[in-house]
């Protein structure tokens, strides 16, 4: 952490977005996590997402559980809700939130520990009820807060920053995702902002359980050498399959590609997610051949990286439940209370 | 683009916007951090060391540095670095026992025409070394325009006597009273070399029909200001009219309100925003209840029975041409007459050289001007140096102090028998400011203060002599909090590549977004690529290579805070805080080779 504040000055030219806001306008409290952190990356990433995304801040919510990733809420988008749950508790917090007021963009922030280990269980259940929101692990491989032990993500044969070598077997999160039926999964890396932005912008602007798997170095405890979650270890063995760009349906297509290698898939808000192909062989919109990719490569000691699967026809909890549309804080009396007509109607249906 | 070489004094010297634009290149945020320490007799000795004359010059520099200030491209105000540096001039204690141990004398003689602050200059920085300094001066006092020209209101006299004195007391021989009448008997003097540092001593006049008979009430600014000084003068009429747009302007026309002027007005050919004067004076002439009418060109003194009656103006208005040339053309409307019982001439100034024979060595150009050096200030006579107005026609104090220092390190060359055109490098030095984990040795939280006003003497009670000095100046607290607001651009960012691990830390909490780590191109499209578009041409960019990537780093120096944020969130200690001090080599045994 440091000392003194963010200075409130910016540049002279810092561009405002279409709500008025600027970047700046995005960002939170100062980080106490340690100097160098990935996860500052990420949250810089959130804000300057958030930012391009012209989102009001008061739109969104951010919901976190326990560790360093989840301390990061604090550190982005300052003006917006928040809810730091109890350790793995996160997915339940935002079921229910989501639950009770569909109309906010749901954004939850957690870790390896905190989404692999002890809240696994909720990890799994929130993605395959179609939960609509954009969940972020933290990836970093390690319990940075209790001083670098092996985490459930940490990959076997990796090596602690004492030499010791992982014997168990890590979880891919991202495997389990798309097992789980998630219907927008990408990985990235926090020293890749090019990256990680745009990925973000496509999960929050998601219709459905969006998860986003970001490798995120522990600085303090895992970016030695037999580290697999090392800033080298990360760019040596990066295998990004694709670049996105997304369109908030205004912008023409500028750039002139070669056929096959860019598809476009529109969401169901209207934007637009333009993927350009550097893995001419992937299929983003293909869930067999991605897990079947992913395995591959991984068993070869790749990071793939990119927009790894995307369904455009996504649905959500609310969708599959049909819920009413409006969230439950703009029921009023009349709508909670229909009177001795309705009732008797509803009797008259369970006869 | 190419690695920033940053091993000598010149690239860092550029990012100290106000160090680098002062013409002697004052340490400015090394005094600021000073006077904000409570150390006002350390700030001012920076100052004394480099600027001579830091009480003067806190009331009345031309600032060369504030408009170059960093924090005035980002917020609206400049660190009010002039006024600081009154601070500490006003709180400072004895500084008898810091002044320079006078070596025993070398057998030199030089000589220096004029007693003003370039000839001052000189003899500060050559009598301590032990060379016999003759000042000449024609007047019984010295300070040369800092006595006569400027009023009293701006600048008390005893603040001249003691800064005067601090050089007097330097040893040098002052010969006061007497004038030069003739370069060529100085010359056959047994001098080893001359100074001439006589300013530029003649106001322009105005010849336009009814000078002559007017002539009575119609002064020439800069000599009407000098009896003003000089208690020669001490009435004027109740309506003024002062010509002319540039600081002599200023002072005459604020003058004449001290002197029974009710109905005082400044009246310029050129648009307002052309005007030479500073605008800070501009603002003082006119919160004074001073009219400033603008594009109006004086055609003629009316008269009546030998007596002036007024001035006649042309309207005019600017034109431009293709090329962009100003010229006034009349606008055909009729002709302004303005009643007044007084004129003040300040339309200029022009060197003039009575004194200096022809054939005594010293080319002219055709404007009458001595061939002088702008680097070493000599002339065509090798032993015949310049400085101040007399060398490049009228500037201000603290050019007149560069050329003191610039002239006595050639003449300190030029007696060592060494080359003058060889200038020496300023001695630098280069510290890190880390403390501890993020603690710096300097204050790194920025203040977000706006430019504090200077406290100003009630104008009933200002007006009512011209001695009431107008300026309060700053008192310790405010000037505490002014000093809080300098950026402390002398404590560089400075970048290790080799230990960076590129976790963008740094870029993330940059508040300005100046860092920016991308593949290399030219600077002309990487001025465009960074995180914030660096479109200031006149600062740099600062490039380092050698990543583990293979892109480099850029950092825009244009906006930076200096906060060190980047230095406290980097991991690896790849950044770091050091202070930068450029400390320009005066004459002494530092400048010479040998």
């Amino acid at each position: 952490m440091t000392y003194i504040l963010k200075p409130k000055m910016h540049h002279p030219e810092l561009p405002a977005n279409a709500r008025g806001f600027t970047r700046r306008d995005y960002e939170g409290r100062v980080s106490t996590l340690c100097a160098g952190c990935g996860h500052d990356s990420i949250s810089a990433a959130i804000v300057q997402a958030a930012f391009e995304l012209d989102i009001e801040p008061h739109r969104l919510a951010k919901m976190s559980g326990i560790g360093c990733s989840s301390k990061t809420p604090d550190y982005f988008l300052g003006q917006s809700h928040g809810f730091n749950s109890v350790h793995g508790r996160m997915p339940s917090v935002l079921t229910g939130a989501n639950l009770a007021n569909r109309d906010l963009i749901y954004l939850g922030v957690s870790g390896d520990g905190d989404s692999a280990s002890i809240g696994l269980g909720q990890f799994a259940h929130s993605i395959r009820r179609g939960v609509n929101m954009c969940y972020i692990v933290e990836n970093n491989g390690v319990y940075g807060l209790t001083k670098g032990q092996f985490s459930a993500t940490s990959d076997k044969g990796s090596k602690s920053k004492k030499g010791v070598e992982n014997t168990e077997s890590g979880i891919d999160l991202v495997a389990l995702a798309l097992q789980l039926g998630a219907t927008y999964v990408g990985r990235s890396f926090s020293g890749d902002k090019a990256q990680l932005v745009p990925l973000i912008k496509g999960a929050l602007s998601h219709h459905g359980p969006a998860v986003l798997d970001v490798v995120s170095p522990c600085v303090a405890f895992n970016n030695h050498a037999g580290s697999t979650k090392s800033f080298d270890y990360v760019r040596e063995h990066n295998d990004a399959v694709n670049r996105l760009d997304v369109i908030l349906g205004r912008a023409p297509i500028t750039a002139d590609y070669a056929p096959g290698t860019v598809t476009e898939v529109i969401q169901h808000d209207g934007s637009t997610l333009r993927l350009r192909k550097l893995e001419e062989s992937y299929d983003a919109t293909n869930r067999i051949g991605a897990m079947n990719y992913l395995q591959e490569r991984h068993a070869a000691g790749e990071i793939v990286t990119g927009l790894l699967f995307v369904d455009p026809d996504a649905t959500d909890l609310h969708d599959r439940l049909g819920t009413m549309e409006r969230p439950l804080n703009t029921l009023g009396t009349k709508d909670l209370t229909p009177g001795a007509a309705a009732l008797a109607k509803i009797n008259e249906g369970l006869r | 683009m190419k690695a920033t070489d940053i091993s000598g004094p010149d690239y860092f010297h550029k990012v100290v916007d106000c160090q680098y634009a002062c013409p002697a290149h004052t340490p400015v945020p090394e005094y600021i951090r000073q006077i904000a320490a409570g150390r006002y007799t350390d700030a001012y000795m920076i100052n004394w060391k480099s600027n001579v004359f830091p009480g003067v010059l806190g009331r009345t520099c031309d600032r060369p540095c504030e408009p170059a200030c960093r924090r005035g491209r980002v917020e609206d105000e400049p660190v009010a670095i002039c006024r600081l540096k009154r601070v500490a001039a006003d709180n400072k204690g004895d500084i008898a026992a810091l002044l320079p141990k006078l070596a025993p004398r070398n057998g030199r003689k030089i000589a220096c025409v004029g007693a003003g602050p370039a000839s001052l200059t000189v003899a500060r920085d050559l009598a301590p070394l032990g060379y016999e300094v003759h000042v000449y001066d024609g007047e019984a006092k010295a300070g040369g325009f800092i006595r006569t020209q400027i009023p009293r209101f701006r600048l008390p006299e005893e603040v001249i006597d003691e800064e005067v004195g601090y050089i007097t007391a330097l040893g040098p021989v002052m010969r006061l009273g007497e004038r030069v009448e003739s370069l060529k008997a100085l010359l056959a003097k047994d001098y080893d070399a001359i100074f001439v540092g006589c300013g530029a001593p003649r106001g322009r006049d105005l010849d336009v029909p009814g000078r002559k008979e007017g002539a009575a009430n119609i002064h020439v600014g800069i000599d009407w200001l000098a009896s003003v000084s000089f208690g020669h003068i001490e009435k004027v009429g109740k309506r003024v009219v002062v010509l002319g747009g540039g600081n002599t302007a200023m002072d005459c026309c604020r003058t004449a309100r001290r002197l029974g002027g009710q109905d005082v007005k400044v009246v310029v050919r050129s648009g307002f925003d052309e005007m030479k004067a500073s605008p800070w004076e501009k603002e003082d002439a006119m919160h004074e209840d001073i009219p400033i009418l603008n594009f109006l060109v004086p055609k003629e003194f009316t008269h009546k029975n030998g007596k002036l009656t007024g001035v006649v103006f042309e309207k005019v208005a600017p034109k431009y041409d293709d090329k962009g040339r100003r010229s006034l053309v009349p606008t055909g409307e009729p002709d302004q007459h303005i009643a007044c019982d007084d004129v003040l001439v300040a339309v200029g100034q022009e060197n003039s050289f009575p004194w200096i024979e022809r054939d005594a060595g010293i080319e002219f150009d055709k404007w009458g001007m001595p061939a002088v050096s702008a680097k070493t200030m000599q002339s065509s006579n090798p032993k015949v140096f310049f400085g101040g107005d007399a060398a490049f026609g009228p500037k201000n104090i603290i050019w007149a102090v560069a050329h003191g220092h610039d002239a006595a390190v050639s003449i300190e060359k030029f007696l060592s028998g060494e080359d003058v055109e060889d200038r020496p490098p300023p001695g630098v030095s280069v510290v890190s400011q880390k403390m501890g984990i993020h603690e710096w040795s300097y204050d790194n939280d920025i203040a977000n203060d706006q430019r504090y006003k200077v406290p100003q003497q009630e104008k009933a009670i200002a007006l009512k002599s011209v001695s009431t000095e107008v300026e309060l100046g700053f008192d310790p607290l405010l000037g505490f909090k002014e000093a809080q607001r300098c950026l402390n651009c002398d404590v560089q960012t400075v970048f290790s590549a080799p230990v960076c691990i590129e976790c963008d830390a740094c870029v993330d909490i940059c508040p300005m977004d100046c860092i920016t780590f991308t593949d290399n191109e030219d600077e002309a499209d990487l001025r465009h690529h960074l995180k914030a578009p660096a479109l200031n041409l006149t600062q740099d960019i600062y490039i380092a290579d050698g990543l583990k990537t293979g892109r480099i780093m850029a950092k825009d120096e244009d906006v930076c805070l200096h906060c060190g944020l980047c230095a406290e969130r980097c991991p690896t200690g790849a950044w770091d805080m050091q202070k930068t001090l450029i400390d320009i080599t005066h004459a002494g045994s530092a400048c010479r080779s040998k």
